[in-house]
C-alpha cells in the first residue's frame, strides 16, 4: 500500500508541473498590460521602470520558474512565517496582484474561509441527503420513492445552477413575505461576525440558498451513483448467502451491501470535491458570496493575471490532490485494485 | 447512469416478431427498443420541437429580436407580445427564438468537435498501442484540469483578436465553440479507446486482418461502426453539457456581446429585473432545463436502446 502510495504521489508532481506551465502559458499571452491603468502624465521610461519593477522584462522560461518558485516555497514559507513566532519573514519578493497591489495569497486566504463555508457544507448536505435516497431507491428498485428520486436527480443534472439559484432567490426572497419564517437573503453578508445567537442564526439564514442550490447538484449525482451501485451488490450470491443464513434485513443491507456498495460511492464523493469548488464560482456569483470563485471572475474581468494563474494553479491542485485521495482511499477500500 | 460498458450493437436481439426481417437492419430494433421508453419518446419530442421552433419560428414570428419599441417596454405577456417585452421594449419571444438558434447552434457543433476529438484520440489510442499511453496520458492530463476557470481564461483571451477577425458574432461563436470543444471531449475518448479494445480481440478482427484489412480501411469499416453506441450516447450528454456550458459563460458576462442574445445571456439580462418582472427570468431558464432535461432523457433511452443488458437500470 505505502508503495502504490507513494507511486501516485509521484506521478501527480509531474501533471503539477505540467498543468502549472499550460496556465502559465497560457495566461502569459493575455492581452493587459499592468501600467494601462495608470495615469497618461507617467513618462515612458518611468512606465518602463515599473514593467520592470513587477518582473516583466525577463523572458518567459525564467518568469516561469520564478513564478513556479513563489508559488510552492516563497508563499507558503511567508504564511508559515505569519503563524509562527519561530520563523523569521523570508526575504524574497512575493506574488502581487496588478490589480490590488497587494500579495495575491493574502487576498485568497482572505476569501477561502466564505467559500468553504459555503462550499463546503453544501456538499455535506448533499452527500447526507444523497446516501439515504440512494439505498432506498436501490433496495425498493421501481417503487414510487424510486421512479420520484430518479426523477428528482433528472431534475437537478437538468437544472445549471444559475437557474436554480435565481429561482431560489425569486421563491424565496422575491416572492415570499419579509417577515415570513421561509424568506431568506439572497445576498450573502460576509461582514457578519458570529458573537451571539441572533447572529448565528442570520448566518444560518443566509447561508440556506446558496447551500440549497449546491447541494441540488450533488444529491443528483451521488445518490445516482448509490443507487447503481447498491444495485450491483444486491444481486451478489453473498447476499443470498446472508439471507439465507437467516440475517434480519437490515443487517444485510446495512451491513453488507452497504459497505461493499460504498467502497465506489466514496472515491465518487472525494473526486467530486474539486468539481464543487468550480460549480460555486456561477453559484457565488449569483449570491454574491465573495469567496475565491467571485475573485476569479473579478480577476479575469480586470486581466489580473497574477491573480488568475494563481488561482486557476489553486484549482489544479485540488483536482490532482483529490484524484491522488480517491485512488489511495479505492487503494485502500478495496485492496483488489492496488497494482503492486 | 452509470457509465457501464455499452453492448455492441451485433448482439441486440430482435425484440419484436416482424415477419419482414429480411431487408431489416439493427437499427430498427433499436428504434423498437428506444418507442418503449416513455420518457426518452418525449424527450425526443420536445428537443425536435424545440429544435423546430428556434429555427423555423423566425419565419411565423416576424418581429426582429433586435427592433427596440421604448414606448412598449417592460410590458407583460399579452397577445400582441405572447413572453412580453424586455426593458428596451424588444419582443422576448422572438429574442428567445434567436437565443434558442445561438445556443442550440453551440451546443450541437461543440458537441460535434468533442465527438469528433474524443472519437479520434480513442480510437487512435484503442487501435495503435504505440501511442496508447501517450494518448492516454494526454486524456487523463486535461481531465485534471481545472474546466470552467480555463474556459473563462481562454474567453478573455481570444475574445478581442477573434472578433477583430471573424466580426463580433462568428469570432465568439467558434471561440466558444472551440474552447468548449477542446475541453469536453475527455470521457469520449476513454469510452471509445475502451470498447476498441475490447472489439480488437473479436474474431471478426481477426478475419479482416486475415484477409490483409489495412488499418485505415479497419477502423472505418470495421471499428467505427460497431463503437457508433457509446458514441451516440456520449452526443446527447455533449450536447447538454455544451448547452450549460454556453450558458454558463454567458451568465458570467463572458459570453456572446450583449446585444446578441442567447439564453444564457438573456437569463442574465433578466437578473437585473427579478424583482419586477419575475416571468422573464423564467421563459429562458426554463427553456435551458427543459432542453437539457429532455436531452438526457433522450441519453437515457438511447443507452438502454442500444444496450438491452443495462434497460431499466
Amino acid at each position: 500500500m505505502l508503495t502504490y502510495t507513494i507511486r501516485r504521489l509521484l506521478t501527480a508532481i509531474p501533471t503539477l508541473i505540467f498543468i502549472s506551465l499550460i496556465i502559465f502559458l497560457l495566461l502569459d499571452m493575455a492581452p493587459g498590460d499592468p501600467t494601462a491603468q495608470l495615469p497618461l502624465t507617467i513618462p515612458p521610461e518611468v512606465r518602463e521602470q515599473i514593467r520592470q519593477s513587477l518582473g516583466l522584462g525577463e523572458p518567459v522560461h525564467i518568469r516561469y520558474l520564478l513564478w513556479l518558485k513563489q508559488m510552492i516555497w516563497s508563499e507558503p514559507m511567508f504564511y508559515l512565517s505569519q503563524n509562527f513566532d519561530w520563523m523569521s519573514v523570508p526575504d524574497e519578493a512575493r506574488l502581487i496582484s496588478w490589480q490590488t497591489r497587494a500579495p495575491v495569497m493574502d487576498t485568497i486566504i482572505e476569501r477561502l474561509p466564505q467559500t468553504m463555508m459555503v462550499v463546503g457544507l453544501a456538499y455535506i448536505v448533499g452527500v447526507l441527503i444523497a446516501l439515504p435516497i440512494g439505498i432506498i431507491s436501490a433496495y425498493k428498485q421501481y417503487s414510487v420513492f424510486d421512479q420520484a428520486g430518479t426523477f428528482v436527480s433528472m431534475i437537478g443534472f437538468s437544472i445549471p445552477p444559475f437557474f436554480s439559484g435565481v429561482l431560489m432567490i425569486i421563491l424565496f426572497t422575491v416572492m415570499m413575505p419579509n417577515d415570513s419564517f421561509w424568506w431568506f437573503p439572497s445576498i450573502y453578508d460576509t461582514t457578519l461576525v458570529i458573537d451571539s445567537w441572533a447572529n448565528f442564526g442570520k448566518q444560518v439564514r443566509q447561508m440556506v440558498l446558496p447551500v440549497m442550490v449546491l447541494a441540488l447538484q450533488t444529491t443528483a449525482q451521488i445518490s445516482r451513483f448509490m443507487r447503481a451501485s447498491m444495485l450491483d451488490n444486491l444481486n451478489q450470491d453473498y447476499v443470498r448467502t446472508a439471507r439465507a443464513k437467516g440475517m434480519t434485513e437490515s443487517v444485510v443491507v446495512l451491513r453488507h451491501v452497504l459497505r461493499n456498495s460504498m467502497i465506489p460511492v466514496v472515491t465518487v464523493i472525494a473526486l467530486g470535491i474539486p468539481a464543487i469548488f468550480g460549480g460555486a464560482i456561477i453559484t457565488e456569483q449569483i449570491f454574491k458570496v465573495n469567496g475565491i470563485g467571485q475573485l476569479l471572475i473579478v480577476s479575469i474581468q480586470a486581466s489580473d493575471v497574477p491573480m488568475v494563474q494563481t488561482l486557476t494553479f489553486i484549482f489544479a491542485i485540488l483536482i490532482v490532490f483529490f484524484n491522488l485521495i480517491a485512488d489511495i482511499l479505492y487503494g485502500i477500500l478495496d485492496p483488489r485494485i492496488r497494482y503492486d | 447512469m452509470t457509465d457501464a460498458a455499452p453492448q455492441t450493437p451485433h448482439e441486440t436481439q430482435p425484440l419484436d416478431t416482424h415477419d419482414d426481417d429480411a431487408a431489416r437492419n439493427q437499427w430498427w430494433d433499436v428504434w423498437d427498443q428506444f418507442k418503449t421508453h416513455k420518457g426518452a419518446v418525449m424527450g425526443a419530442t420536445f428537443f425536435i420541437f424545440v429544435i423546430l421552433a428556434v429555427y423555423l419560428g423566425p419565419f411565423l414570428w416576424t418581429i426582429d429580436p433586435t427592433y427596440i419599441d421604448v414606448r412598449a417596454r417592460n410590458e407583460g405577456p399579452s397577445w400582441l407580445h405572447p413572453f412580453g417585452t424586455d426593458q428596451l421594449g424588444r419582443d422576448m419571444m422572438a429574442r428567445m427564438m434567436a437565443g434558442g438558434q445561438t445556443s442550440i447552434s453551440v451546443g450541437l457543433t461543440a458537441m460535434g468537435l468533442a465527438l469528433f476529438l474524443g472519437t479520434l484520440v480513442g480510437v487512435l489510442a484503442g487501435y495503435f498501442k504505440r501511442i496508447d499511453g501517450l494518448l492516454m496520458r494526454i486524456t487523463d492530463l486535461f481531465l485534471a484540469l481545472p474546466l470552467l476557470p480555463l474556459l473563462l481564461v481562454m474567453v478573455m483571451l481570444f475574445r478581442q483578436p477573434l472578433s477583430s477577425s471573424f466580426g463580433p458574432e462568428t469570432g465568439i461563436f467558434i471561440l466558444i465553440v472551440t474552447a468548449i470543444g477542446i475541453t469536453s471531449w475527455m470521457p469520449t475518448a476513454r469510452i471509445v479507446r475502451g470498447d476498441v479494445l475490447a472489439l480488437k480481440e473479436r474474431e471478426f478482427v481477426l478475419a479482416a486482418r486475415s484477409i490483409g484489412t489495412r488499418p485505415g480501411k479497419m477502423i472505418l469499416r470495421h471499428i467505427l461502426p460497431n463503437v457508433m453506441s457509446p458514441i451516440m450516447v456520449s452526443a446527447t450528454l455533449g450536447i447538454a453539457t455544451a448547452i450549460i456550458t454556453e450558458s454558463a459563460l454567458s451568465f458570467l458576462g463572458l459570453g456572446f456581446p450583449p446585444d446578441f442574445p442567447t439564453w444564457g445571456r438573456l437569463l442574465f439580462d433578466a437578473t437585473d429585473f427579478m424583482q419586477q418582472h419575475p416571468e422573464r427570468v423564467m421563459w429562458p431558464g426554463l427553456a435551458i432545463s427543459l432542453t437539457v432535461l429532455s436531452v438526457n432523457y433522450m441519453g437515457d433511452g438511447l443507452r438502454d436502446a442500444l444496450d438491452p443488458r443495462i434497460r431499466g437500470l
